[in-house]
């Protein structure tokens, strides 16, 4: 299902599927203790959105695509009982968690009774790029003709990392000679291999302070978006350079924030997306990079303690040479780009790996310097992404959809928005998909 | 630096081992001719175990990269920060990087490309030894 090996071919359903409706929750820096607002509540309302976004009744929906992790990192300690107005609240399954520190497809069908019709449902881990490859794939094969993806995200109170393991004076643990267990700081390798790049390339951290600048100015049009509703200020680059460290030379600023949200996006047919209420936005290719054991979607390996630079760009690389093969189309057909930045510097290794506006290895930085703005030749992540718009990861597939749609209001691009990609996480561990306004 | 003691499981054990013998082994298959670590159950390369022995190497490197951690949620290393949290390719293992705190070395003022060589140096909570590396001067 998942099109992760090297030479894919063209995707057998290109053109053949498309995207149309969108719906948000609100977001929230944590859950606040309102029941309607944990990541099931929330859930529900996206999944309503996307569907009157769409026109598409509930019963009309056969698919329903998941990711069952909803974490930031944040858990529900074990010894604290579950709220008693969230158990009354919502229908609960045999798990005690559903719908609050996690999601299943039954905790969707019970507390959403309308969806009567679904036939089809499939688990993804981890990330919304999965879960919207997975959806397109299902919807290509067949197995769905009107499919809802879904992924929610619950945060909790707390610093994720803290306590357990973290506390304690020995390691145990299966990773005891790698970064998490040497350093703990999630954003260290991809800043050690940051500094290898000023080191090989040339260049500072500074000169990544015009792709925060701008990513954060277009997340500020996302009204989705958690800057946009709580935080709406704009972001500078003397805000962005004298951030405090967080593993140098990688500082608060390039680490995304962890929200609480959820999204849905209802994927179709194409056939059938001509009737919807949205214009259709035709889904040409996925694939990305990783390995699969069982359910399970795990990074590529890599001989040694921590990834390589050369590593990372190797893989960013070979994500480029799959998805364009997949959705075969060329660097030069982008309109614009929309991959992952949460931690920022893998926008670096994405957009050169890509080759977007003619990158090679090490000029990103010098890139970011030319007009990189939602009105110029070349627009870098127009939706903003997890900087501008907080970690949920969906950024890019609701500003790419809402972009080739024409109804991405103030983001909106000046050039016609055409072929675009989107997708992420980072390069050993990815899916990408390429999304366009004709079927090609 | 106050770093955590490994405790050995199944798979590396020899290695912390020889750690305690002030030894660097790492895993070798000689059907694929590469090196791996950390330790693994079966190699990466032919995702076979036939091959797969420890081979002691003499812990020279060179620094790769590095980063300076100024926040972590690893409570023992918080009186620590900030601190060099530095990768080496290790000389003899073409592919294989391990990672040390540098000691000696300044915070920050880690020298990219240098020769450094291998130490053993015991943890607070067990006495478990783990290898650590330090510039040639």
């Amino acid at each position: 299902m998942m099109r992760l090996q090297e030479n894919p071919g063209v995707w057998e359903h290109r053109g053949k599927v498309a995207v149309t409706g969108i719906g948000h929750s609100p977001t929230s820096r944590r859950w606040d203790g309102d029941p309607e607002h944990s990541v099931g509540g929330w859930t529900i309302v996206a999944i309503k959105k996307a569907l009157d976004d769409a026109g598409v009744a509930p019963e009309e929906v056969d698919g329903l695509v998941i990711s069952d992790s909803t974490t930031t990192g944040a858990f529900w300690p074990a010894d604290k009982p579950l709220p008693e107005d969230f158990v009354a609240r919502f229908e609960q399954t045999g798990d005690p968690m559903d719908g609050f520190g996690k999601l299943s497809v039954e905790w969707i069908l019970k507390n959403m009774p309308e969806l009567k019709n679904v036939k089809y449902v499939m688990t993804v881990p981890m990330c919304i790029s999965f879960v919207m490859a997975a959806a397109f794939q299902a919807v290509g094969d067949g197995k769905t003709g009107t499919c809802v993806a879904v992924k929610g995200w619950h945060n909790f109170e707390g610093r994720y990392g803290a306590g357990g393991a973290n506390s304690l004076p020995t390691d145990a643990g299966g990773g005891k000679f790698g970064a998490f267990s040497l350093v703990g700081s999630p954003v260290y390798p991809t800043a050690m291999q940051f500094q290898r790049y000023f080191h090989k390339y040339g260049g500072t951290h500074e000169m990544l302070a015009p792709f925060i600048v701008n990513s954060r100015a277009n997340g500020l049009l996302m009204p989705e978006g958690f800057f946009a509703q709580h935080r709406p200020e704009p972001l500078t680059a003397e805000d962005y350079n004298t951030a405090r460290w967080i593993a140098k030379p990688a500082n608060l600023l390039d680490n995304d924030m962890p929200i609480q949200a959820a999204a849905a996006y209802v994927i179709s047919t194409a056939e059938r997306a001509q009737d919807m209420a949205q214009k259709p936005v035709y889904v040409l290719g996925h694939a990305g990079s990783g390995r699969t054991m069982g359910d399970m979607i795990l990074p590529v390996k890599w001989r040694g303690s921590v990834e390589s630079l050369e590593q990372a760009e190797a893989c960013a690389a070979a994500n480029a040479r799959k998805i364009y093969e997949s959705a075969a189309i060329t660097a030069s057909d982008l309109s614009f780009e929309n991959t992952y930045d949460g931690f920022c510097m893998f926008h670096v290794f994405h957009l050169e790996g890509l080759g977007y506006a003619g990158l090679k290895r090490g000029e990103a930085l010098e890139f970011f310097k030319t007009d990189i703005s939602r009105d110029g030749p070349n627009p870098v992540s127009p939706s903003g992404g997890n900087i501008g718009s907080g970690r949920t990861r969906w950024w890019g597939f609701t500003d790419t959809i809402q972009q080739i749609q024409g109804r991405a209001g103030a983001r909106q691009i000046k050039k016609p928005a055409e072929i675009a990609i989107t997708g992420g996480m980072m390069p050993f561990s990815s899916i990408f998909s390429v999304l366009s306004a004709t079927p090609g | 630096m106050t770093r955590r003691s490994p405790i050995p499981n199944d798979l590396d054990k020899p290695f912390l081992d020889a750690c305690n013998e002030d030894r660097l082994i790492v895993q070798y298959c000689s059907a694929c001719d590469q090196f791996q670590f950390p330790p693994e159950a079966s190699c990466n390369g032919c995702d076979s175990a036939d091959n797969f022995a420890w081979r002691e190497v003499s812990g020279r490197g060179t620094i790769y990269s590095y980063g300076v951690v100024y926040d972590t949620p690893i409570a023992s290393l918080h009186e620590d920060l900030p601190f060099n949290a530095v990768v080496i390719d290790i000389d003899d293992c073409p592919g294989i990087n391990m990672m040390t705190y540098l000691p000696g070395t300044p915070v920050d003022e880690v020298p990219i490309g240098a020769q450094v060589d291998v130490i053993f140096v015991p943890t607070a909570a067990t006495g478990q030894k783990v290898p650590e590396w330090q510039v040639i001067r």
